[in-house]
């Protein structure tokens, strides 16, 4: 009798347990925040993205190392400077059993520039598209407005639909709301839709009809868990597999705990110091009369020497960083080897530097940050404004949250800001040409040069790279043009954040420099 | 109201910093500017809002381009059910108890469940919901730390409490939300229970020989039940308009999250349209305890009469 009940509890306990964990082949993530649309053409943001390419295919994918590699296209060549010519996979099939031909590709770069209330629009990649055409049924014409040698990169943000599917009455066919109703959410990728309740979760399932390895999964479930402690809960207790961005503080622990896995990317997006180089005086040093000490080149050299970045790197961010001198991690593309290391830190040479540049007993300067944009934001601005007062730089941090800081940069109201960049690219010329580019709204270049460095040899060089369609020659074009804001402390950049992913224990991620969170790189090892 | 919101948001900084991406350029910039209507002045997107309001339309999102009005009902129903779960508990936990304390305040019983209540009203929510998980999700294992549970559709409706895994995911986070309610009413009760029995009725309907259950349930019960009543309406609609907290470390669906993370991407239309739906809301509520009173208290009715 007592064996009876025994075993009715443990099988009552094993029902209910049973009922909340999951079957084997579900996978469920904790994303930091959701899609703020389903539509694969709507808004170009990490999150909408990497839903978006569960369900479909680029023509072109970057791997997780932002190498592009083929994926509906099987190959493709510049014809000449400005046309391409992209070989659609034969096999390829959407969804619905339909097979892909290069009308669905002319239809989707077609329907991009007409998607309406687009808070960053797809246009982003196809500006210099001047033309998209069908030359047979497996092959697309891409002819650019001039030399672009960024196009591969470009359309491989750009989901191909199928136009059967995303046709309709409005101009744009599918509507926005349609595609969250999950109507012509019809794709070529590993995973389809299956329901999406917003705010909660976003339920796919495998497609059947495939062309590569059919993926591991049978369901996958994102679900936006904005808190990181919850998450963190959500993952210890078996609610969720995976999840974003695990705090860095339990970090450690995660990394000894026999029931995670950790996994991590090389990061691409620089943690960077702007400083104000648009002349005198400048709004946060007081005291100066009308000069502004950073015009200096010395000055801005004794505040790069005094960072102690792998400090920071090891302390403040608890081992998810890596410090460094550069603007872009070594194996991609325009990258200085010899900068990566990140600079030892000197403060007696800095307060020799400052001596010479005539500020003997240094000066004062506000630093501007961010509180919770980026990782770990506030802290890190606390300590080198700390490293500096330490090498006789006065420096007090002035933190805000995200939209007043962006507001606060925008009208130039800091001396010195700390801020990040996300390279997507995994390309130099994007980086140089938003953070240091001259800012020339027309032109698009400086559009985060928040310090004003302005210099034409820069921008000659970046005109230059950007129309060279030889690789060899480019790459070399943009070591010579990172150099020369590096050795000029134009910019200082302090580390790359590391993306990190946590997952239950058998499950491994090929973690993506991008940030991106796919369920088709997530795999159980057996 | 709408004016401090506006203006409020207005201040502090322009939304499509947030929402473009840093890659695109000023041109881009400038275009969905023009098309959220963001580059016209402040005062004139206010009347614009004031005069598609009074037709019923408080604007698109910003960020996924939905109008707000509809964002905020389709999350509704999450909310409303954690609350009014998380209410019933806490006046079926706080009442009796309160009225046990509050009959024998110097038995240590009375004293433990005072000090218990201190506790429950003290202690910041995110930290119980975050000890909940870590108990009954992490060790335990026995209770989803996260997420609403499946849902059954009742018409437009989605309701998660008609199913099991609804309960279970329901669970704890209505507990976080009630317990620090249940605490107040606790409180409340009691006070109102010490103040009560000393009343001539109550002394009248004992010198009376009425057995102790009815004199609890009809003389004692119907008195304590107006400031019972005024306070549980009161932490109901506070509930309903602001359980960001408890939503949030339960990544509950509901509508406090979204008003959360509109504020922070500056997503103007959204917050409008919440706090204009709220203070509607609260008002109606307040009508419904004030019916509620009527009721209850017949000699409210009498000065209505008057």
């Amino acid at each position: 009798m007592n064996f009876v009940k025994t075993r009715l509890a443990a099988s009552a306990a094993f029902l209910l347990v049973g009922a909340l964990s999951l079957s084997a082949a579900d996978l469920k993530i904790g994303v930091k925040s959701e899609p703020s649309s389903l539509d694969p053409q709507f808004h170009v943001l990490v999150p909408n993205m990497q839903v978006t390419f569960a369900m479909f295919d680029p023509l072109v994918m970057m791997d997780p190392k932002l190498v592009p590699k083929p994926a509906l296209a099987e190959n493709w060549k510049a014809t000449s400077d400005t046309v391409w010519e992209f070989a659609l996979r034969k096999d390829a099939k959407f969804s619905d059993g339909s097979p892909l031909t290069a009308d669905d590709v002319v239809f989707t770069f077609d329907r991009i520039p007409k998607v309406p209330n687009s808070p960053t629009a797809f246009t982003l990649f196809t500006r210099q598209i001047a033309k998209v055409e069908a030359a047979d049924a497996h092959t697309v014409r891409i002819t650019t407005k001039q030399p672009y040698p960024l196009l591969v990169t470009d359309i491989a943000n750009l989901p191909i639909l199928s136009k059967a599917a995303a046709s309709g009455p409005a101009p744009e066919g599918k509507t926005t709301v349609e595609f969250n109703r999950g109507e012509g959410l019809v794709g070529t990728g590993p995973f389809k839709f299956v329901s999406w309740q917003k705010g909660a979760d976003l339920i796919l399932e495998r497609n059947p009809n495939y062309w590569g390895k059919p993926a591991a999964w049978d369901k996958v479930i994102y679900r936006p868990m904005t808190n990181p402690a919850a998450r963190a809960a959500a993952l210890l207790s078996g609610d969720i597999d995976m999840m974003e961005d695990p705090p860095t503080t339990d970090l450690e622990q995660f990394k000894t705990n026999p029931k995670l896995s950790v996994a991590e990317a090389p990061g691409t997006r620089i943690v960077y110091i702007a400083l104000d180089q648009k002349g005198e005086p400048s709004p946060g040093i007081p005291g100066q009369g009308n000069k502004n000490p950073l015009m200096d080149k010395r000055v801005r050299e004794a505040l790069s020497l005094s960072i102690d970045r792998k400090a920071i790197a090891e302390r403040v961010m608890g081992g998810v960083a890596v410090a460094t001198g550069d603007l872009l991690p070594e194996p991609m593309f325009g990258a200085v080897k010899a900068r990566q290391a990140a600079p030892v830190v000197d403060t007696a040479k800095a307060k020799a530097l400052l001596a010479e540049a005539g500020y003997p007993n240094g000066f004062q300067i506000t630093l501007g940050t961010p509180n919770g944009r980026y990782v770990n934001d506030a802290r890190v601005a606390q300590t080198i404004a700390a490293m500096w007062t330490r090498a006789g730089v006065k420096a007090e941090v002035a933190a805000a949250a995200p939209p007043v800081f962006f507001k606060s940069r925008d009208n130039f109201e800091y001396s010195a800001y700390l801020a990040a960049w996300g390279n997507s690219t995994g390309e130099m010329s994007t980086t140089l040409r938003s953070l240091v580019g001259t800012r020339e709204p027309s032109k698009g270049s400086g559009t985060s040069n928040g310090g004003r460095y302005s210099n034409p040899e820069l921008d000659a060089l970046l005109d230059k790279a950007s129309a060279t369609m030889d690789d060899k020659a480019r790459k070399e074009l943009l070591q010579k043009a990172d150099e020369m804001v590096l050795s000029d402390y134009g910019i200082i950049p302090v580390h790359f954040e590391v993306p990190v992913w946590a997952l239950r224990k058998g499950l491994t991620y090929a973690a993506r420099a991008d940030q991106y969170t796919l369920p088709q790189d997530v795999a159980s090892a057996k | 109201m709408s004016v401090l919101v506006f203006v409020g948001l207005y201040l502090i900084g322009d939304p499509t910093s947030m929402l473009v991406s840093p890659e695109a350029t000023e041109i881009e910039r400038q275009a969905l500017r023009k098309a959220l209507g963001l580059d016209q002045s402040i005062w004139v997107q206010y009347l614009t809002f004031l005069g598609n309001a009074a037709q019923g339309d408080f604007g698109r999102s910003f960020l996924t381009g939905q109008p707000a009005l509809q964002l905020i009902i389709e999350r509704m129903p999450a909310t409303v059910e954690l609350v009014i779960v998380a209410m019933t508990f806490s006046v079926l936990v706080g009442v009796p108890l309160g009225i046990l304390a509050g009959l024998r305040p110097k038995a240590p019983s009375s004293k433990a469940i005072m000090t218990g209540s201190i506790l429950g009203f003290s202690l910041p929510n995110f930290w119980i919901g975050l000890m909940l998980i870590m108990l009954f999700a992490v060790y335990l294992g026995v209770l989803p730390a996260s997420a609403r549970g499946e849902t059954v559709n009742i018409g437009p409706v989605a309701l998660s409490i008609l199913t099991i895994d609804g309960w279970q995911h329901l669970a704890l986070p209505a507990l976080t939300l009630g317990l620090a309610k249940a605490a107040l009413m606790i409180r409340v009760t009691r006070a109102a229970t010490r103040e009560v029995l000393p009343m001539d009725y109550i002394k009248f309907a004992r010198a009376k020989g009425l057995r102790p259950s009815r004199i609890l349930n009809v003389h004692l019960l119907k008195n304590i039940l107006i400031p019972i009543i005024t306070v549980a309406g009161l932490e109901f609609g506070q509930a309903i308009a602001f359980a960001v907290v408890t939503e949030s470390v339960f990544s509950w669906p509901g509508m406090g999250k979204l008003l959360i993370d509109s504020i922070i991407t500056l997503d103007r239309p959204v917050v409008v349209a919440y706090l204009i739906m709220m203070v509607f809301f609260l008002v109606i509520l307040n009508l419904v305890v004030d019916i509620l009173y009527m009721t209850i208290d017949p000699s409210a009715r009498e000065k209505v009469r008057d």
